[in-house]
């Protein structure tokens, strides 16, 4: 597949961007290479960053591989990105606050009612509640990938709990340490302002009740939980307490943490817990990791939960389909940054043309994620495809397809040497109640088997290093 | 038809709870087939008590005390004055579009089994006809029996078993309702039996479907009959979960011991013991 190589191609034609990177591969001896290579590894296993696979039974935690090769985008580029992101984060909490109140766009028929009204993440218990400022989507993890000089094309939103920041700010810092020369070479745009950005969007978004010097934690289902490293690490860059349910108590609809000094109100909980577990009285009966009355207190409006609960509708991949009329309704302007082209196969001639194709296209569930449920039909074997028609055919109002794009690549270490593998981007869109802050660049997801398109750290990929380049 | 309840929830704790809270939809709404005469909740312990409404329209008590509790007991009183409407639900909070009450949740989703079923017992073209027809299928079908379901049991399992109470057939009736393109939706409540017994071991449940032309209609899968005066209406959800009279959380307590007495007569018995 002739994908777009963002470095160029390796021998000649470099891009303006990657020149600097391709003189240091070159004038780099292999060893000085693999010497750093697990100088990084062993970095990474020293403060313990994991992730835990599920369905992995040999590795129930394992390091994410990181690769040293920095993932680069100039500053024009990225600039396009970042206002694309802005428009879409602001359209998606416009959009959120009207399916919660008033439904304008369901009325205008911007989207079905029956996608919103039946869907699971639509929360009835948040019809009707004010959350401060109108901030439903703080932070935002929305999935970008290239596929040419100047096409960037949305993937995916992330609205619920979008994890990977940790790896982002530890994959810098693993990169300065290892090649500050490169750094001394290179006007890569800093990222380390990410956590003091994340606390003033969450401090600004404190109910109206709250004192003036907010208190935030960070509520984490506990280690057992596959992000729970990344858990630990925000609540210390944050300087905030990190507590699990049985650290929370609720009083008259008040949120308390106890504390040493007794039961300290908590204003603003980050929350790193899905919807369904956040309270047993309210969701799931038998979740263990919630806080029994979170919600009347979120309710009265005594406490800031990020994200606001009911947010995991705009992860629907069908509700996905809809973001370019979503954004076009509500900034009224042309969304900057275009979705994949995809079919919805709950439309019956969509359906007919996905069945047809199925060898060639990408088919997700809409309420699939992490690369789970998923059909990729050129890799995929005859009984896979099979066994995907058959759930088609059974419950199209459950999937959407995609054509197979050619992800970019960039220059990545494999065992033979340096190769292209195919990258995605993840950046972090914080809101607060003064608008959108994205620090520079995101998360970069490497798939490092030959020729794969999935990037997902669940399904082996990796990260690499994402640098915004100043000029 | 004129409705006396008295339900008392008694929970005791081996070991003192160190506090608890509790949500309760235990509180009927007046529409036009029923008429709340008088109504009280009363905890036993000290607490705070606060009164909200749902967004269905469900009247909710968040009931939370603090300190040593070894005993709770939530007494439930009133007197309701019910009309026959022939099963038609008028007069209600419709808060919420019906689209919403075609949801599948984890209880109700059907199975192979259960969309085959739904499709063999409702292939009528009029949707009132094709509900009766459930109705009486499901009714059929499902052996009334407390032993092998609980709380959590969804449609499918119950309806694997051929087993189950009020909650499981009420779920297999939305499941195969919903799976028509119907709406619908559980109701928790209060029903009087006729044959003169009053001391019941549980609360009722039963459904509501959207019929076209004629709205809510209710639909007692258990008794296999429309809704009527016997048919004290508390709260309504997707499922279960969503209208559940208690739903409960404590600190500490060790294991808990759970006791309920419901007395639903129609005033003319008098009350014994």
């Amino acid at each position: 597949m002739g994908a777009f190589d963002e470095m160029g191609p390796m021998a000649a034609d470099v891009r303006e961007a990657y020149a600097g990177l391709k003189r240091w591969l070159e004038a780099t001896p292999r060893d000085v290479f693999d010497t750093r290579r697990s100088q990084a590894e062993l970095f990474f296993r020293r403060i313990g960053i994991t992730f835990a696979v599920y369905g992995d039974n040999e590795a129930a935690e394992r390091l994410i591989p990181f690769d040293i090769i920095p993932r680069v985008l100039t500053k024009p580029e990225w600039s396009i990105v970042e206002r694309g992101l802005t428009q879409r984060v602001q359209a998606l909490n416009m959009f959120l606050a009207d399916i919660y109140s008033g439904q304008e766009c369901i009325k205008a028929g911007v989207i079905p009612a029956d996608l919103v009204y039946r869907n699971p993440h639509y929360r009835l218990e948040m019809v009707d509640v004010a959350v401060p400022h109108g901030v439903y989507c703080h932070i935002a993890g929305i999935d970008i990938v290239r596929v040419d000089e100047s096409t960037f094309y949305v993937l995916e939103d992330n609205a619920r709990t979008p994890s990977g920041v940790s790896y982002m700010l530890e994959n810098r810092e693993v990169m300065m340490r290892l090649f500050p020369e490169l750094f001394a070479e290179h006007r890569v745009a800093p990222i380390e302002n990410y956590a003091d950005s994340l606390l003033s969007s969450l401090r600004s978004v404190a109910p109206a009740s709250a004192s003036r010097d907010p208190v935030v934690a960070l509520l984490t289902p506990g280690q057992f939980n596959s992000a729970y490293y990344e858990h630990s690490f925000l609540a210390d860059k944050l300087g905030v307490e990190l507590v699990e349910s049985s650290d929370l108590i609720v009083r008259d609809d008040v949120v308390y943490m106890r504390t040493t000094e007794g039961p300290k109100r908590v204003d603003v909980l980050y929350r790193r817990i899905d919807d369904e577990y956040l309270d047993p009285l309210v969701f799931r009966p038998d979740s263990v990791l919630g806080v029994p009355g979170l919600m009347s207190a979120y309710q009265a409006g005594n406490i800031t939960l990020a994200n606001a609960v009911g947010t995991g509708i705009s992860d629907d991949k069908a509700v996905y389909t809809y973001m370019p009329e979503i954004i076009r309704f509500f900034t009224g302007e042309e969304p900057i940054l275009s979705n994949v082209p995809t079919w919805r196969c709950r439309e019956r001639d969509a359906l007919g043309h996905v069945l047809d194709n199925l060898h060639e296209l990408v088919v997700k569930e809409v309420n699939g994620s992490g690369g789970y449920g998923m059909l990729v039909g050129p890799h995929a074997t005859r009984a896979e495809i099979e066994e995907f028609r058959r759930k088609l055919k059974r419950d199209p109002d459950g999937f959407i397809a995609q054509p197979t794009l050619a992800l970019s690549t960039c220059p990545t270490f494999v065992a033979s040497g340096v190769a292209p593998r195919h990258v995605d981007l993840r950046p972090f869109v914080l809101t607060g109640a003064d608008g959108v802050h994205i620090v520079p660049g995101g998360l970069t997801r490497v798939a490092l088997k030959e020729g794969s398109l999935v990037v997902n750290s669940s399904q082996g990929g990796g990260t690499k290093d994402t640098w915004i380049l100043d000029g | 038809m004129r409705l006396r309840v008295l339900h008392e929830t008694r929970y005791a704790y081996d070991q003192p709870a160190r506090g608890l809270i509790q949500v309760m939809r235990l509180t009927p709404a007046s529409h036009e087939g029923q008429h709340v005469r008088r109504w009280r909740i009363d905890p036993s312990v000290d607490g705070s008590l606060k009164v909200k409404e749902d967004t269905l329209g469900n009247t909710i008590h968040v009931f939370s005390a603090d300190g040593a509790v070894d005993q709770l007991v939530v007494r439930v009183s009133g007197e309701v004055e019910t009309f026959d409407t022939h099963g038609v639900v008028t007069g209600t909070a419709e808060r919420v579009p019906e689209a919403f009450f075609l949801r599948d949740t984890d209880l109700t989703t059907p199975d192979d089994a259960l969309r085959a079923f739904a499709a063999e017992a409702g292939g009528s073209p009029d949707p009132l006809t094709r509900l009766h027809d459930l109705l009486k299928a499901i009714n059929g079908t499902i052996v009334f029996d407390t032993a092998p379901t609980h709380a959590a049991t969804t449609a499918a399992e119950a309806f694997a078993m051929r087993r189950g109470v009020c909650q499981d057939l009420t779920h297999v009736f939305i499941a195969t309702a919903r799976h028509l393109g119907i709406p619908a939706r559980y109701v928790s409540g209060y029903f009087f039996r006729a044959d003169g017994v009053v001391e019941q071991e549980a609360g009722h449940a039963w459904a509501e479907a959207k019929v076209p032309g004629l709205g809510w209609v209710g639909f007692d899968p258990a008794n296999g009959i429309a809704t009527g005066p016997a048919h004290l209406r508390l709260a309504i959800g997707l499922d279960y979960l969503g209208a559940a009279p208690i739903r409960g959380s404590r600190y500490g307590g060790g294991n808990e011991t759970l006791d309920v007495r419901l007395r639903v007569d129609n005033g003319q018995s008098q009350a014994q013991g």
